[in-house]
C-alpha cells in the first residue's frame, strides 16, 4: 500500500469527545503549524452540548494558503471511542490513525490501507500523573508533543507557544512542558517518526493574523463608534458581545473618572435587544446587537418599525442552520431572504457580505456609518464557519484620518439659524431625510416618531396619497445605498469566459481554491463575490455579460439566485444554483466538481438547442 | 373627539413658570380619544406637573408602545420629541433611549394591554433593570382601540359591555412593579387630580424606576355595572393611603405639621417627598408591608391609591453599568476609536 507522502499539504482531523480539555491542546497543535510560518486552517466541528457528545477539529495544512475546508483526513487522531468506526472511515487511503493504545483493539476494528500508530496514552497518564483531572488534560498535552515528533514539527514553537499561554502562571507552565516531552519523548522511541507528512518551516504566513470572526466583528462595532451593545445569548453569535465587552473593558474605561463610554446589556430576549438598539439609535448613539436566524425571526417587526420610522441599527447575523432550531452549531448562509425583506408590509434591508474575519471587522465599522447615513437597519451577515473558527487572514487596518458618518442629522446651530425642517421631507433628492436628536432644541425639531403612516413633517396620516409618497421615497433612499455598500469583487479568468460563477460570505476561502483548480485545467469562469445588497448596476451586469452563470451559496434554497432574479429582473435560466447546505462549510471539490459536470452536460447539449428540442 | 383645531392665542393672564411658560406650552396637539375619556384627565395630569416643576419640554422624551393610552403623547408636550414605537415593548425602546443619553427626562405611557398583557415580559424586565424614568400606565382593563375585549388587568369575575365573565385571574401592576424592584410605585385614579399631579411630579424627580398604575375609565367599553373599573365602581373603592407634595429644591419648607402625620423622603436631586398620612398604619418605605397591604385590602375589594412605596436611596442602570456621566451620544472618535496603533498591537497580538 502507498501512504501519503505530503510537505505542508494535507489535513489532520482531531476527534475528541466535547468538554474533554482538547479544544486547547488542539488550538496549540494549530498555531505551532502557523508559528513555523505554514499557513493553516482549523475548523472546530462541535455538538449543541457542553460535555460528553462527539467533537471534532479539522485542521487543513496549506502551504499554498488555502483556507476552505478540504474534506477527508490524512491524519486521524481518534480520541472517542463513540466515533471510532465513523473517523476510521473518513481517513484518505494511505493515510495515517493515531489512536490511544491502552485498551488493545480487535483487528476488524482498523484498516488494512492506513498506517496505524498506538500509543499507550492513558497509560502513560495513569503512571505518570494521579489527580483525574490532570491525567484527562495532560493526556490532550501528551498526544500533541506526540504529533510534534510525527510531523517533525518544530518543538520549539511548541514550547514558546505555552511559555506565553502560561506567561504569569508559572505553576502551570512547567507541567505542561514536561507533558509535551513526555509524548514527543516516547512518539521518538517507540513511533515511526517521521510520517509520510510533515510540517517544514517555510514563510508563506507572513504579517497575517489569526483571529475569529466574531472577534474581529466585535472590534469592528468599538472601531465604528458603538455606543449601545443589547444582546441575548445565542450560539453562533454569543462570543460577539462576549468579545465586545472584553474590547470595551480595554478600550472603552475612560482614564480619569474609570467610567464606561458604552453601555452593554444582556436582555431578555431578542426582541428587548432589537428595542434598546432602535431607542438609543433614535437618541443619537451608534448601538448594534449581534444574534442568529432565530433571533431576526423574533425581531421582525421591530426591523419594520426601523424601516418605516427609518431609524438607524445594525444587527450582526451569525448565521447558523435553519429552519427554527435546526442545527445550532453548523455553519449555513441560509438567512439571506428573510434578512433582506424582514418585516411585513414592503421591506428592504442594506445587507453586508463579509468574506472573513477582516472584512467582519471593516463592514461592522462600515455597517454604523451606513446605518446613520441611511437611516435604516443594516446587517452585517457572517456565519458560524467565519464567526466561531480561529483563521488567517490580512491584518486588521485602520485610519486614523477616518472620522464616523454620522449621516444628516440637524443641530441647535442648525435649527436656531432656520433651517427648514421636515423629519421626512426629502430636501436633497437622494431619499434621506434630515433627523434632530432628542433634546436638541428648545423649541424646533421635535417630531413624532411612529410606525403608522405620516405626512413629510411626521404628521399622522391615512392618506394614500402620502403614504405612496413616502414608500417611493424609501425606494429611492435604497437605490442611493448602491453607492454607500461595499462594491462587488471581480476575477476575470485570463482568458475571455462564456460563463462566470457568483458567491459571497464564507464561500470565497473554497471558491478562490476551486477558481485555481479550475483555471489550472483550463476551464475558462469569471468571477464575482457579492459584497452587499442592494446590488450594485456592476452585478446585475456581470450576469448580462455572460451566457451562463452559476450562483454558488451555503443554503437549500438558491436564495441568493432568487434575489438577483427578482431584484435584477433577470432570466431565472441563466442563473444556476450551485448548493451545499449540510451544516459543513463548502469545499473547493464540492465546487469544483459540480462546476466542471454542469459545463460538460452544456458542451453535450448547449442551451439553445435543448430549448428547441423542448418546443 | 373633536377636529376643532386649538387657539394659538394664549389668554394674556395665564400663570407662567419659573421659566416663564405657561400650561399652555406644555400641551399637544387636541386629543382624538372619546369623549370623557379617563386617559385625557391623565395628560392634563401630566401638562400640570410638568408646568409645575418647570421642566423644559424639550428636555423630555416621552415614548409609548400601542394603543389608545399610548396615542396620548401626542396631546401633551409638543416640543419634546415623541416615540409611538410596537406593541408592549416600548419598555425596551425607552432603555435603549435612556442609555444614549442619561440627561433626558423619559416617560414611558403605556395601557394595560400594553404592559401586562403583550408586554408584560417587557414591563418586568425594564423594572428590574432600574430604568431612570417615569413609566405610566392608564389601566382601563379593556382594549378600546379592538373594541372592548378584556385586558390583562381585568379583574377576575368583572363582566364586559356584551356580558361576559372575565375567569382570569387580573395582573396587578403595581405589586408586579413592588415586587421586580420598581423604586417608586404610585396608583392613582384618573378622576382624582388633586392626588395623581403630585404622584406624577414625585415620579418624574426620582432618580430611578418609577411606576404609576392609574385607574382610568374607557367610557365607551368599560364603564358599566359589573365592571371594576367603571368611574363609579372605582370611586366607591378607592382608598387613599397618603396625599403627597412634592418640593422641589428651589422652595421654601413652610407649612408644619403634628408628628406622626407625615412621612418625608428627600430624594438625590435634592427634591422632598412629603407624605400626608390617611391610612395611619400604612408605611410607604417598606416595600413587603406595601405588597401585603395592597393585596389584603384587594382581597376585601379595595384599590389602595396614593404612593405606595418610595426607595430614597434609588439608582438606575447607569450606575449598574458604570457608564460615565457624559450622554453616550455626545461621545466622538476620540473617546470611541481606539485608532492605529492600538488595531497594530492587536495585530501582535494575534499572530
Amino acid at each position: 500500500m502507498k501512504r501519503i507522502e505530503a510537505v505542508n499539504d494535507f489535513v489532520v482531523k482531531f476527534a475528541n469527545v466535547n468538554g474533554s480539555g482538547s479544544a486547547s491542546a488542539n488550538t496549540l497543535f494549530a498555531k505551532a503549524i502557523m508559528r513555523m510560518g505554514v499557513p493553516v486552517s482549523p475548523r472546530n466541528i462541535f455538538p449543541s452540548n457542553i460535555q460528553g457528545l462527539p467533537t471534532w477539529y479539522e485542521v487543513r495544512v496549506s502551504e499554498s494558503g488555502w483556507l476552505g475546508r478540504r474534506g477527508g483526513a490524512d491524519l486521524m487522531v481518534a480520541m472517542n471511542p463513540q466515533t471510532w468506526e465513523k473517523d476510521v472511515v473518513e481517513i484518505e487511503p494511505g493515510g495515517y490513525l493515531f489512536y490511544d493504545s491502552t485498551k488493545p483493539l480487535p483487528a476488524d476494528k482498523f484498516r488494512d490501507d492506513i498506517l496505524v500508530i498506538g500509543m499507550p496514552l492513558t497509560e502513560i497518564c495513569n503512571a505518570t500523573y494521579s489527580d483525574p483531572r490532570q491525567r484527562q488534560l495532560f493526556k490532550n498535552i501528551i498526544y500533541v508533543g506526540a504529533l510534534a515528533a510525527l510531523l517533525d514539527m518544530d518543538i520549539a514553537e511548541v514550547e514558546k507557544l505555552v511559555g506565553e499561554q502560561y506567561k504569569g502562571k508559572e505553576k502551570l507552565l512547567e507541567p505542561n512542558v514536561k507533558a509535551l516531552h513526555l509524548g514527543r519523548d516516547y512518539a521518538l522511541a517507540h513511533l515511526p517518526c517521521p510520517l509520510g507528512i510533515t510540517v517544514r518551516r517555510s514563510d508563506k504566513v507572513g504579517d497575517k493574523i489569526f483571529i475569529e470572526g466574531n472577534n474581529a466583528t466585535a472590534l469592528g462595532a468599538v472601531y465604528g463608534g458603538a455606543t449601545v451593545c443589547a444582546w441575548y445569548p445565542i450560539t453562533p453569535s454569543s462570543s460577539v458581545a462576549e468579545a465586545f465587552a472584553r474590547h470595551c473593558k480595554k478600550f472603552r474605561v475612560d482614564a480619569a473618572s474609570g467610567k464606561n463610554n458604552v453601555a452593554i446589556v444582556q436582555t431578555e430576549d431578542e426582541l428587548a435587544s432589537i428595542g434598546m438598539v432602535i431607542g438609543a439609535a433614535w437618541n443619537g448613539s451608534r448601538a448594534f446587537t449581534c444574534t442568529s436566524g432565530p433571533g431576526v425571526s423574533l425581531m421582525t417587526e421591530f426591523i419594520g418599525l426601523a424601516y418605516f420610522a427609518e431609524i438607524p441599527a445594525v444587527i450582526v447575523n451569525v448565521q447558523r442552520a435553519g429552519p427554527s432550531t435546526g442545527m445550532p452549531t453548523r455553519t449555513q448562509q441560509a438567512d439571506i431572504l428573510s434578512c433582506a425583506y424582514a418585516s411585513h408590509g414592503d421591506t428592504k434591508h442594506v445587507l453586508l457580505l463579509p468574506q472573513d474575519a477582516k472584512e467582519a471587522f471593516e463592514f461592522t465599522a462600515a455597517s454604523l456609518d451606513l446605518a446613520d447615513r441611511l437611516q435604516t437597519p443594516v446587517f452585517v451577515m457572517t456565519d458560524l464557519d467565519i464567526g466561531m473558527n480561529e483563521r488567517l487572514c490580512d491584518p486588521l487596518e485602520w485610519d486614523d484620518s477616518r472620522t464616523f458618518d454620522r449621516g444628516k442629522v440637524l443641530t441647535h446651530d442648525d435649527l436656531e439659524s432656520g433651517k427648514r425642517f421636515g423629519r421626512y421631507l426629502d430636501v436633497d433628492d437622494d431619499g434621506i431625510t434630515y433627523r434632530t436628536y432628542p433634546g436638541t432644541h428648545e423649541k424646533r425639531g421635535s417630531f413624532f416618531t411612529r410606525g403608522t403612516s405620516r405626512d413629510r413633517y411626521a404628521r399622522y396620516t391615512e392618506e394614500g396619497s402620502a403614504y405612496v409618497d413616502n414608500m417611493q421615497r424609501l425606494l429611492r433612499k435604497f437605490e442611493t445605498a448602491k453607492q454607500y455598500v461595499p462594491e462587488p469583487v471581480v476575477l476575470e479568468s485570463p482568458r475571455p469566459a462564456r460563463h462566470g460563477v457568483i458567491y459571497y460570505g464564507s464561500t470565497a476561502c473554497a471558491m478562490d481554491e476551486a477558481l485555481s483548480e479550475l483555471g489550472a485545467e483550463g476551464i475558462a469562469i469569471d468571477a464575482l463575490r457579492v459584497r452587499a445588497f442592494p446590488f450594485q448596476d456592476s452585478v446585475i451586469d456581470f450576469v448580462n455579460a455572460h451566457e451562463h452563470v452559476f450562483v454558488v451559496e451555503q443554503n437549500r434554497d438558491g436564495q441568493l439566485r432568487t434575489l438577483l432574479l427578482s431584484e435584477g429582473a433577470l432570466d431565472p435560466s441563466r442563473l444556476s444554483a450551485v448548493l451545499h447546505y449540510d451544516g459543513t462549510p463548502i469545499t473547493a471539490r464540492f465546487i469544483r466538481r459540480e462546476i466542471e459536470e454542469r459545463l460538460s452536460a452544456f458542451n453535450v447539449r448547449p442551451l439553445r438547442r435543448t430549448a428547441a428540442a423542448g418546443e | 373627539m373633536t377636529y376643532l383645531a386649538k387657539p394659538k392665542l394664549h389668554h394674556p393672564d395665564l400663570p407662567a413658570n419659573a421659566l416663564g411658560f405657561t400650561r399652555r406650552d406644555y400641551e399637544g396637539t387636541i386629543s382624538t380619544l372619546c369623549a370623557g375619556c379617563g386617559h385625557d384627565s391623565i395628560s392634563a395630569a401630566i401638562i400640570q406637573a410638568c408646568w409645575e416643576l418647570a421642566i423644559q419640554p424639550h428636555r423630555v422624551a416621552k415614548l409609548s408602545g400601542i394603543g389608545c393610552s399610548s396615542k396620548t403623547p401626542t396631546y401633551f408636550l409638543d416640543k419634546s420629541h415623541g416615540f409611538n414605537s410596537v406593541h408592549g415593548r416600548m419598555p425596551s425602546v425607552l432603555t435603549g433611549a435612556n442609555l444614549a443619553n442619561r440627561d433626558l427626562i423619559y416617560l414611558g405611557v403605556s395601557g394595560d394591554g400594553d404592559s401586562a398583557s403583550i408586554g408584560v415580559g417587557q414591563f418586568a424586565h425594564v423594572m428590574r433593570r432600574g430604568v431612570n424614568m417615569t413609566y405610566i400606565v392608564e389601566n382601563n382593563g379593556v382594549y378600546g382601540l379592538t373594541k372592548g375585549q378584556f385586558s390583562a388587568t381585568a379583574d377576575r369575575g368583572s363582566k364586559s359591555k356584551r356580558g361576559a365573565v372575565n375567569t382570569d385571574e387580573g395582573i396587578d401592576l403595581a405589586c408586579l412593579a413592588l415586587q421586580l424592584g420598581a423604586t417608586y410605585v404610585a396608583r392613582s385614579f384618573s378622576g382624582d387630580k388633586e392626588q395623581l399631579v403630585p404622584l406624577i411630579k414625585g415620579a418624574l424627580t426620582h432618580p430611578g424606576a418609577a411606576f404609576i398604575d392609574v385607574i382610568s375609565p374607557c367610557v365607551a367599553f368599560n364603564n358599566h355595572d359589573g365592571s371594576t373599573r367603571s368611574y363609579d365602581y372605582v370611586r366607591h373603592h378607592n382608598e387613599a393611603v397618603n396625599r403627597l407634595d412634592v418640593i422641589t429644591v428651589h422652595k421654601e419648607i413652610t407649612t408644619e405639621y403634628a408628628p406622626g402625620e407625615v412621612q418625608e423622603v428627600r430624594q438625590h436631586d435634592g427634591s422632598l417627598l412629603r407624605l400626608r398620612k390617611l391610612a395611619h398604619d400604612y408605611d410607604s418605605s417598606s416595600r413587603i408591608s406595601a405588597m401585603s397591604y395592597v393585596q389584603s385590602r384587594y382581597a376585601h375589594g379595595e384599590i389602595v391609591t396614593g404612593l405606595l412605596y418610595v426607595e430614597p436611596d434609588a439608582t438606575d442602570l447607569h450606575e449598574s453599568l458604570g457608564t460615565t456621566s457624559v450622554p453616550l451620544n455626545q461621545l466622538g472618535e476620540k473617546e470611541l476609536c481606539p485608532g492605529e496603533a492600538a488595531l497594530a498591537r492587536f495585530n501582535a497580538s494575534l499572530r
